[in-house]
């Protein structure tokens, strides 16, 4: 690690005219600040679409069987007559996972946050590489249209769950293959994304800019892009062979002897089952953390701001995401506990998994130890961040108990691990991303977002939202499995339909909440104050220019960094922030106040 | 042989642990819990040991819950935006992370040995005299087979019975896993057992039931459109019971031997087995 940057020659002048044409603008553009905007029109929409299909879901599972009358018309070989059949209600939940994971959470902290803030706040003038980040953009659009199209293909879009476990995923309808191939694609926009982060941030920071005076948020995408370049070729490989297992008749994950519905299945021999286990899960639980650094990286950012006060241990922040980083490839075995993996195995992944939760736990307290003492505003985006950190224990807690071999010999694949995954990833990385447009918003759009109604989606999205996820963990305990169409075939479980009952009922209001949200959004875009540049009084880099930004992020030179992205009420100091790019001494009339 | 489960040596803070938590939880084992917040019923002998671990587990992270919840929201009340507060400058204090990662650490590591001495009760030891079932799962149904009169598995006297699994309480059973076509996973409740059926692959989980009952078995892994609809039926019968239903199974299947003999495709063994559904249970 270089202690100073040494500033490239892009830094210096505009070597890149700004275009004019509406095409080189506002769709090919090179611009990392479009393409982060584009990232996020795409996340959003993806998240409605995901969110619809959990509707689905839970309306099945709240009234099993209970026909739903429009759904016959819209879907009508999934639903004929309304009615959910049980192939369709697989493709939902597979569906909903998988973009969620990839085509929302992703993109949104990755794709759009990454990529509009990460630039300017290590004071560059672009990504390293801009034509590969707009290819990864457009390589990451094929993939969206192909998993959608994938529901419109003869026997519907995947059914095997997001894991894809093979062998079911190998015998699966063509859905599957176009699943294969989205991910494909999105894998290598997602590849892409990461090359250009590390290089980025490693070769382009402004002077000053060491590694330990870099925001949080840059700190937690390093790490995330360092994951993703890691993982990501693994996933790619397993779903290039598993693409060959079911096209060209290679037998990767299929052993000798399966019989399909009675019919020995001829293209078996050889392979594997628990290999696709091995590879998707290597691949798949540092996914978790890629999923949920950003979301640390931007709590972490926004935390200090609306306490007024420096993080709380910086160097340890920053120290546990690379803790995160390299334990995160030592535990996919925890998925596998009951897999049929050799049980020694089982006890090395059980510590391993249990010592991972030191470097969020060590996160935590550091968030506590920033709010105390702090001078905390209750703005939109510190409300989101608060609740990231109060739900974030919750998810992080609850891994405790799947993580001991043999209380997951009782609760792997059943509800209680729907509920940790949604408390990570909503509780989690939705809360953070919300939590992230609403502070970046103003930067992005230059204008601000309604804080009545910032607010009010937060306290309508904070209470269903509980009142949706945590309900999981007490049906996971009576041993409701997950992935089930209709739970009501068992004696053991016909006693919760009415918490289920509950749980939709819930879920339809926070889906309608967001409705505020997406009002919020575009109403602000023209009748929201007009920001300025640094409406929170915030320090790091991307608050000294305007909002938004222009051509190449700052007008005249690159600033010069000369302190941490948090030095918030220092004594002696005339006002309660000093911005990175600051001279030292008394403090000067601020320019851009 | 009555298989015990032996605790080591050093066991006794795991002991005291089970115990304190199973006294803290004794108003639920009274059914003052409503019965969403309480595990199923236990119905093997490590049942306990499970959960006293989820117990001890839910204990532990409930405390560091509330205390964090509660630090949280007192800070957010006693550090709020007033005129004139000024926030204290501090980047950190290496004593508390040093406190702050050594104590969550040793925490953690003391539930992973607690854990690990459960699992191998379970997974890694097998007990020597047990009562051996073979399983196969298939879409969507469990097939079972007992070694019949000879006692021998893969002979044409062993006993099939379909999505029927019969053992008596009391005497360990080990059963041994695999599938026709894709990942099962044999699920039991109330005995917390999960194993998963893996096709290409013998998996072997044991259990012993401490009461006689019925329950139902569930397929916990994703395998197909019918896989809510894959549930078998648990009957733990008294040794007595047990030993009538094996010579009943042994006679109706010695009778229609040249169907069971053949046992070649997997519609074979369903259709012989289907028509028996109702006579087993």
């Amino acid at each position: 690690m270089s202690t100073a940057a040494k500033p490239l020659e892009v830094h210096h002048a505009g070597v890149h005219a700004a275009p004019t044409s509406f095409w080189r603008k506002y769709v090919f553009s090179l611009d990392h600040k479009v393409i982060g905007r584009q990232y996020m029109f795409y996340a959003l929409a993806m998240l409605v679409v995901g969110g619809l299909l959990a509707t689905l879901v839970r309306y099945q599972l709240a009234w099993p069987g209970r026909p739903l009358a429009f759904m016959g018309k819209l879907a009508p070989e999934g639903m004929p007559g309304g009615q959910m059949l049980p192939e369709y209600y697989n493709s939902l939940f597979t569906m909903h996972a998988t973009i969620m994971i990839f085509f929302a959470v992703m993109p949104l902290l990755i794709g759009a946050f990454g990529n509009f803030v990460m630039p300017i706040q290590i004071g560059a003038r672009d990504m390293a590489f801009p034509k590969l980040n707009m290819a990864s953009f457009w390589v990451a659009v094929p993939a969206a249209v192909i998993i959608i199209w994938s529901f419109f293909v003869t026997g519907g879009a995947a059914a095997g769950g997001w894991t894809a476990y093979a062998p079911l995923s190998a015998i699966q309808p063509k859905g599957q293959t176009l699943w294969l191939i989205s991910l494909l694609f999105l894998g290598l926009s997602s590849l892409l994304t990461a090359v250009n982060f590390l290089t980025t941030i490693i070769n382009m920071r402004a002077p000053g800019m060491t590694f330990f005076r870099m925001p949080l948020t840059t700190w937690s995408l390093f790490i995330t892009a360092l994951l993703l370049l890691l993982a990501l070729p693994v996933l790619s490989a397993a779903l290039i062979m598993l693409l060959f297992d079911r096209i060209l008749g290679t037998t990767f994950f299929l052993p000798a002897g399966l019989v399909i519905s009675g019919q020995p299945w001829t293209n078996a021999g050889g392979g594997q089952v628990l290999l696709w286990q091995h590879l998707f899960w290597f691949f798949g639980h540092p996914e978790v953390y890629i999923m949920i650094l950003p979301a640390m990286g931007i709590t972490s950012e926004i935390l200090p701001v609306f306490s007024r006060k420096p993080i709380f241990g910086y160097r340890a922040m920053a120290y546990s995401m690379c803790g995160i980083a390299g334990l995160g490839f030592i535990v996919w075995g925890h998925h596998m506990f009951q897999s049929g993996m050799n049980p020694i195995l089982g006890t090395t992944f059980m510590i391993s998994t249990m010592v991972i939760a030191v470097p969020s736990a060590i996160k935590t307290f550091n968030w506590l130890g920033t709010l105390w003492g702090g001078n905390i505003r209750f703005t939109t985006p510190m409300l989101n961040a608060l609740s990231f950190v109060s739900m974030f224990v919750i998810g992080g807690l609850s891994g405790i108990f799947m993580a001991s071999t043999p209380v997951d010999i009782f609760i792997h694949d059943t509800y209680f691990i729907v509920g940790h995954i949604h408390y990570v990833l909503f509780g989690g990385s939705l809360f953070g991303a919300f939590a992230g447009l609403y502070f970046w918003y103003p930067k992005m759009f230059g204008r601000m977002m309604n804080e009545t109604w910032g607010k009010i989606h937060w306290a309508i999205t904070f209470v269903t939202f509980n009142l949706v996820f945590f309900p999981m963990h007490f049906l996971g305990m009576r041993g409701m499995p997950r992935r089930i169409y209709d739970y009501s075939q068992y004696t053991h479980l016909k006693g919760l339909q009415p918490m289920n009952e509950m749980m939709t009922i819930a879920l339809f209001v926070l889906g309608a909440a967001q409705v505020i949200l997406v009002l919020n959004f575009f109403l602000s875009m023209r009748r929201g104050p007009v920001a300025g540049p640094n409406p929170w009084h915030a320090n790091t880099l991307e608050w000294m220019t305007a909002s938004p930004p222009p051509h190449e992020n700052f007008t005249g030179r690159i600033p010069a960094v000369y302190r941490g992205p948090y030095e918030f009420s220092a004594p002696g100091h005339g006002s309660d922030y000093w911005p990175q790019w600051e001279p030292p001494g008394p403090a000067p009339a601020k320019t851009h106040a | 042989m009555k298989h015990t489960i032996r605790l080591p040596g050093a066991a006794r803070l795991f002991r005291a642990a089970l115990f304190f938590s199973a006294a803290a939880l004794a108003p639920a084992a009274a059914g003052a819990l409503p019965f969403w917040l309480r595990l199923p019923e236990q119905a093997s002998t490590y049942a306990p040991e499970v959960d006293g671990i989820f117990h001890l587990i839910m204990w532990i992270t409930g405390v560091i819950f509330v205390v964090v919840e509660l630090v949280l929201l007192a800070f957010l009340w006693k550090y709020r935006h007033r005129e004139g507060r000024v926030a204290t400058y501090t980047h950190g204090n290496n004593r508390l992370e040093v406190i702050w990662t050594i104590v969550p650490a040793l925490i953690c590591v003391m539930l992973a040995l607690l854990s690990r001495r459960v699992w191998e009760t379970i997974k890694e030891k097998m007990p020597h005299e047990a009562l051996e079932i073979h399983v196969t799962g298939e879409q969507f149904a469990w097939n079972f087979r007992y070694a019949g009169p000879d006692g021998k598995f893969d002979t044409p006297d062993d006993i099939l019975t379909l999505n029927q699994l019969h053992f008596p309480v009391g005497k360990p059973v080990i059963v041994t896993l695999t599938s026709k076509d894709v990942i099962h996973s044999f699920f039991l409740p109330e005995f917390r057992v999960k194993q998963d059926a893996v096709p290409g692959m013998k998996t072997r989980i044991w259990f012993e039931g401490n009461k006689v009952g019925h329950w139902e078995i569930a397929c916990a892994e994703l395998c197909g459109l019918g896989h809510y609809r894959m549930k078998g039926f648990v009957m733990v019968d008294t040794p007595a019971d047990y030993e009538k239903w094996l010579a009943e199974q042994a006679s109706a299947q010695a009778a229609e031997q040249p169907k069971t003999a053949a046992e070649g495709g997997p519609e074979q063994t369903q259709a012989a087995a289907s028509p028996q559904k109702g006579g087993n249970s």
